[in-house]
């Protein structure tokens, strides 16, 4: 198979809105060739009208949108070359299978033989090669993602974007396929966007992620720093930091800094994991860095709540002086009762630095 | 299909039936009565009505009238009501919420009162000729049942094929053509089916429109049984029921009128 090379998508200072409502405002992104960026966040963070601006369904009222060399912000959709498979899979209903994942080929002047033959070789790599003369409705969800999966790949476009394919799948179906996503993705080394609203999802599939809320990237980072080091408190919450505890650091020591929460607990943090600690920052942990230990043991005292099991670990509710915290416990310990005093000892390297709220 | 019916709800099924068929069954016998008189049962059978239906000379031009007409508003309505139902299925959120009750209006008015206003405005004022304005009128008269049965079928539509097929290459006009179109294919045979039979069936809105010399088929029955009280009426009707059965068996045949009426 031909192969187009694979191309940069900047988006530089791009705004966007309906009506009087600002969706977007100013934001840049660069993804390398032939990378994989999810654009993660909530509903109504801004990721969609991300897509469909890139795709061309909006136009955006600021800044501009460039594939490689070609500024597209003002090419009208059918000419910017892109492959979209979309969350409801949108394939053409009154084409068979072999003529939808063709279409594409079809509107770019290739002969019949040929694209068929293409697309012939597009569901085989896609394992659909026995369904080519079916309707879209006789298949099932994950083979009509399978088939507009191809149909985006067929035309070998320099990008390729995804607006939350899997989510109408069942669980399983979903890890199968984005891993079937990724190796294609990977395979033919297409630059590709990929929105979705799962943490899980977007970290098992991506190069980087862009972590959005309200109109602006708040963090674009490899998985990996995104689940260690989270910029601000948003990013922290989203990527499972369930517990954010405000602190002042009353001590330093070269590079071992004491810390003191609200209710007088101090800790002890190394700047060697977690660079520069400022006089006031939050502490963000995540449940397996809060383990239950006797009174009088270090740590953040507390009353405990209600315990429930999940599984691997047991999880408990707990009351401190700053505020309610989420706490997990192993599985063989025996619950010390609901109101009992205890105290929760921190483990540094399940926790991140995060800057003060603005005040 | 072993479900037990209650024998109430069967035996109103059965007389509902009966109210529904019961009347054609009347027109058929009649229709194939030898006497000179409109009655039932029929004494002996006779096809002279129908030979006498055949050789009047103003029904024969009534029903080439009516189906000219019928045609020509049906294809005219279809050519306003696609793009119409289009608009207002695919921008929903961009019309006010009165914008497609603009198109039921129609239904409203009572026709007498349509086909007067009609006649006043389109025959006396415009001095249209009466065929452009019997078009124009059924035209009017039909375009709800259009727009309510295109709506319907496109709000079945995802319209996100229509994207993906523009963001595959293809224009978005295009797109309406080779997209949509093919899409809604039983939901326009359905708007067609009821725009036809309500124009070919239509006799208010008629009278006010037809002048000397054209009258739809319905007029004509009407001017006729003013006038005559032989069979012939019931002959005509047996012919309309023949060419509806007829149209409805074909379009049975080539598209599957499950699929129509869904």
């Amino acid at each position: 198979m031909k192969m187009t090379p694979s191309e940069p998508l900047v988006l530089d200072r791009v705004s966007a809105s309906y009506g009087n409502t600002e969706i977007l405002k100013d934001l840049s992104l660069d993804v390398r060739p032939g990378e994989l960026v999810s654009l993660l966040g909530s509903s109504g963070c801004g990721k969609t009208t991300t897509l469909r601006l890139v795709a061309g369904f909006l136009t955006p009222t600021r800044g501009s949108i460039r594939i490689g060399e070609r500024d597209v912000s003002r090419v009208p959709v059918h000419k910017r070359n892109i492959g979209i498979v979309f969350q409801n899979y949108a394939l053409l209903p009154h084409l068979t299978v072999r003529d939808n994942v063709a279409f594409g080929l079809k509107q770019r002047g290739v002969g019949k033989t040929e694209r068929d033959r293409q697309a012939m070789e597009m569901l085989e790599t896609v394992g659909l090669t026995g369904l080519a003369d079916r309707l879209p409705s006789a298949l099932s969800g994950g083979q009509k993602q399978r088939v507009a999966l191809a149909r985006a790949l067929v035309i070998r476009p320099p990008l390729l974007m995804f607006d939350e394919p899997l989510s109408n799948l069942d669980a399983k179906l979903r890890v199968d396929m984005r891993v079937h996503i990724r190796l294609l993705q990977k395979a033919n080394e297409r630059t590709a966007i990929y929105v979705t609203h799962d943490q899980e999802e977007a970290f098992a599939i991506s190069d980087r992620v862009a972590i959005m809320d309200a109109g602006r990237i708040v963090q674009l980072d490899t998985p990996e720093v995104l689940y260690r080091r989270p910029v601000n408190e948003f990013v922290a919450r989203f990527v499972g930091f369930e517990n954010i505890l405000p602190m002042q650091v009353i001590e330093r020591r070269g590079k071992f800094v004491t810390a003191a929460l609200a209710g007088g607990a101090t800790l002890d943090l190394n700047q060697a994991e977690f660079g520069i600690i400022p006089d006031h920052f939050l502490l963000a942990c995540r449940p397996e860095g809060l383990r239950l230990a006797a009174p009088g043991n270090a740590g953040v005292p507390v009353t405990l709540g209600m315990r429930t099991y999940l599984g691997r670990a047991y999880q408990y509710q707990c009351d401190s002086d700053a505020g309610p915290l989420i706490a997990h416990g192993a599985v063989d310990e025996a619950h010390p009762g609901v109101g009992t005093q205890a105290v929760l000892s921190v483990a540094p390297q399940q926790c991140a630095i995060l800057p003060a709220a603005k005040s | 299909m072993g479900r037990k019916v209650h024998p109430l709800l069967g035996i109103s099924a059965g007389l509902v039936f009966l109210f529904l068929i019961a009347p054609l069954v009347l027109v058929l016998g009649a229709a194939f009565n030898d006497a000179t008189y409109l009655a039932f049962p029929p004494q002996s059978l006779s096809l002279r009505w129908f030979e006498r239906v055949l050789s009047l000379q103003n029904f024969m031009d009534a029903f080439l009238v009516s189906l000219t007409v019928a045609i020509s508003a049906t294809a005219l309505a279809l050519l306003v009501g696609i793009p119409t139902s289009y608009a207002i299925v695919k921008h929903r959120g961009s019309f006010p919420s009165w914008f497609s009750s603009v198109f039921f209006l129609p239904l409203l008015v009572p026709e007498i009162v349509f086909g007067f206003s009609l006649l006043k405005t389109v025959i006396v004022a415009l001095e249209l000729p009466v065929m452009t304005a019997l078009i124009a009128g059924h035209t009017i008269l039909v375009l709800p049942y259009a727009v309510r049965v295109l709506g319907a079928s496109l709000s079945n539509f995802d319209f996100s094929a229509e994207e993906a097929a523009v963001s595959l290459g293809m224009h978005p006009l295009k797109t309406v053509l080779a997209v949509v179109l093919p899409n809604i294919k039983a939901g326009i045979l359905a708007a067609f089916i009821l725009a036809f039979i309500t124009s070919l069936n239509d006799v208010s809105v008629s009278l006010f429109l037809t002048g000397p010399g054209v009258s739809t088929l319905q007029v004509e029955v009407l001017t006729y049984v003013e006038q005559y009280f032989d069979p012939s009426v019931a002959a005509v009707s047996v012919l309309l029921m023949a060419i509806t059965l007829v149209v409805m068996v074909v379009l049975e045949r080539s598209f599957g009128l499950a699929n129509v009426v869904k």
